[in-house]
């Protein structure tokens, strides 16, 4: 399956597809089974918090298509608002139930110490992206937070930077860079995940505690 | 870590039975039954949608702060006029011994408050209106002290001020221009020529709303409107939301130290206190989310889910093994 | 919904009851995935 000549081989093109093949392979990355451990509904928090980001970005897109204007003045953008406000209510409380489960489940131990710390980046990562969509709001809500938000960006130094009362910036933040670097970031978790596997059990006794 | 990174997952899964598990069906499910629960939502509760404050608005429904405040941007006694960086050097911003991250960098957004807020505006409305034209004048080359002196009697006359006529009416002083500025000054909010005036700044096209959001910020209206919807800070503000709605749970411990000592007392501990309160919390919350992501590495912190054994409970197969298992 | 919310006011803390309702049914959904049984796989290598 392998060709031995592999390592002689110059070819950048063969060395890459040969580390992809062995750091997730494709029976890795789509397992049809997990081990007989794999039986509770916690499991299952990561998976709905996915699929809640993929509904706010759906229903962002299409707001995003029609201008931040339009869900003001119509009843089919306020309802897609509507979706993109629940969506967000919903991944944020998956995330959260996702993140006591491996916590409870020292999900980090074997290696996984890693995966672990880019869950926590993305948690942070999607609360700027959430702060930044509350700030796009052009409402009374967005127009207090930035009022208010602007002490601890300038407290911080970063105010000058991240301006919370420029609506462009802001927007702009919201829609494309810090989705792209969200969506980055999860598929970066889930490589990790399927690259090692779930953790096992917590040992009965004893055992190391990573 | 390099020799468990060498582990396979035939290694590490070595003489564990498995079971089949469909992922693909299992995101399947989640993104229907996801998107069902979002639909209902939706179109059960909609979201929340409260209007924003305008400048107009403003000086409508409450022309005595809206003049007021004005009169404060003149005295340079507003929030904005006394900030310091990043819009000025009035003042010297939060700070915690030798660290003032906000003085690094400078006055990057320069906003004259006194200038951008009400002189500007008043010299654009001057076109035509000699009283005003006279009046600015003079404003402009009166001494400060002179500029002073009036100030403080007219800032003192608007706390009893009362409406007549769409005018602020104050006892009979020596105010000099400022009752004839201030009027005028309302009269262009209240017919909206401010909220153009403090966004666009000479250009067509803005996006940036900071000089309208500042000026709107220093006077007591809409933070009094906040107060109302419990959105300020000392409420938990940055957890709520306007309306019935769920607002912001997940940020619960962002809000939550600015309800506490030494956060929201004047005299603190170590040098935080109120005053520093927006730094000292950047700073212990980058220090709680940096030990987050080190959870694997701390000692403790990383022990509690084997004292408090919930995975019992998830991996209940596995402690209890029936037939057929390990 | 447009409505202001309800405030408990506990100790210190100060949350609007959609809040409280939010974080009580995520205690609820998490104490409920622990205990209630997870589907099997077949146990057969597919």
């Amino acid at each position: 399956m392998h060709e031995s000549t592999a390592i002689e081989s110059g070819s950048w093109t063969l060395r890459t597809r040969q580390w992809i093949d062995r750091f997730l392979p494709m029976d890795h990355l789509l397992p049809h089974r997990q081990p007989y451990y794999v039986g509770s509904w916690v499991y299952v928090f990561g998976v709905i918090t996915i699929a809640a980001l993929v509904w706010v970005v759906i229903s962002g897109v299409v707001l995003s298509f029609m201008g931040p204007q339009w869900w003001h003045t119509s009843g089919l953008g306020r309802f897609f608002n509507s979706l993109h406000f629940w969506s967000v209510q919903m991944f944020f409380l998956f995330m959260v139930l996702h993140l006591w489960g491996q916590y409870f489940m020292a999900g980090w131990r074997d290696g996984r110490a890693a995966t672990w710390m880019i869950g926590v980046v993305i948690f942070g990562v999607s609360i700027m992206t959430a702060f930044t969509g509350y700030l796009s709001q052009q409402n009374f809500d967005s127009q207090f937070i930035a009022i208010n938000g602007k002490d601890a960006m300038n407290a911080a130094g970063i105010g000058s930077f991240f301006n919370v009362l420029n609506f462009g910036q802001m927007y702009g933040l919201h829609v494309m860079l810090l989705p792209i670097g969200v969506t980055f970031l999860v598929v970066w978790h889930i490589v990790m995940v399927r690259s090692r596997g779930v953790v096992k059990p917590i040992a009965p006794e004893g055992g190391s505690a990573s | 870590m390099k020799a468990r990174q060498h582990v396979t997952q035939d290694e590490y899964y070595g003489g564990i039975r498995m079971r089949s598990y469909d992922l693909i069906k299992e995101i399947a499910y989640a993104l229907a039954g996801l998107a069902a629960l979002v639909l209902v939502l939706a179109a059960v509760f909609s979201s929340p949608d409260v209007p924003p404050v305008t400048i107009a608005g403003w000086a409508q429904n409450d022309p005595i702060d809206f003049v007021t405040t004005a009169t404060n941007e003149l005295q340079g006694s507003t929030i904005s006029a006394g900030y310091g960086n990043p819009y000025n050097t009035s003042g010297a911003g939060q700070s915690w011994g030798p660290i003032a991250p906000v003085q690094w960098f400078g006055t990057r957004i320069p906003v004259d408050s006194a200038g951008a807020f009400v002189i500007q505006p008043l010299k654009y409305a001057s076109a035509g209106n000699t009283d005003l034209g006279k009046a600015l004048d003079q404003w402009t080359s009166a001494k400060s002290d002179q500029q002073t002196t009036w100030l403080k009697a007219y800032s003192d006359a608007l706390t009893k001020a009362t409406v007549t006529d769409g005018k602020v009416t104050v006892a009979d002083g020596e105010y000099g221009p400022l009752p004839v500025m201030m009027n005028n000054l309302l009269a262009v909010a209240q017919a909206g020529g401010l909220d153009g005036l403090l966004l666009i700044n000479g250009r067509f096209y803005q996006t940036d709303y900071t000089q309208a959001l500042l000026f709107m910020g220093d006077g007591t209206y809409l933070s009094g409107l906040a107060q109302n919807a419990n959105l300020t800070g000392s409420q938990w503000g940055m957890m709520n939301e306007t309306g019935s709605y769920p607002g912001q749970t997940w940020l619960w411990l962002y809000t939550m130290w600015y309800q506490v000592w030494p956060f929201n007392n004047t005299n603190g501990f170590l040098g935080i206190n109120a005053g520093n309160a927006d730094l000292g919390i950047v700073i212990l919350m980058t220090v709680l989310t940096a030990a987050l992501a080190l959870v694997p590495f701390i000692p403790g912190l990383r022990d509690i889910p084997r004292w408090i054994p919930i995975h019992r409970l998830i991996w209940k197969e596995y402690y209890s093994p029936r037939k057929g298992a390990v | 919904m447009d409505a202001p919310a309800q405030y408990l006011d506990v100790w210190f803390i100060h949350i609007s009851y959609p809040n409280l309702i939010v974080i009580v049914l995520m205690l609820v959904l998490f104490a409920i995935a622990l205990v209630v049984p997870f589907p099997h796989g077949s146990d057969r290598d597919a």
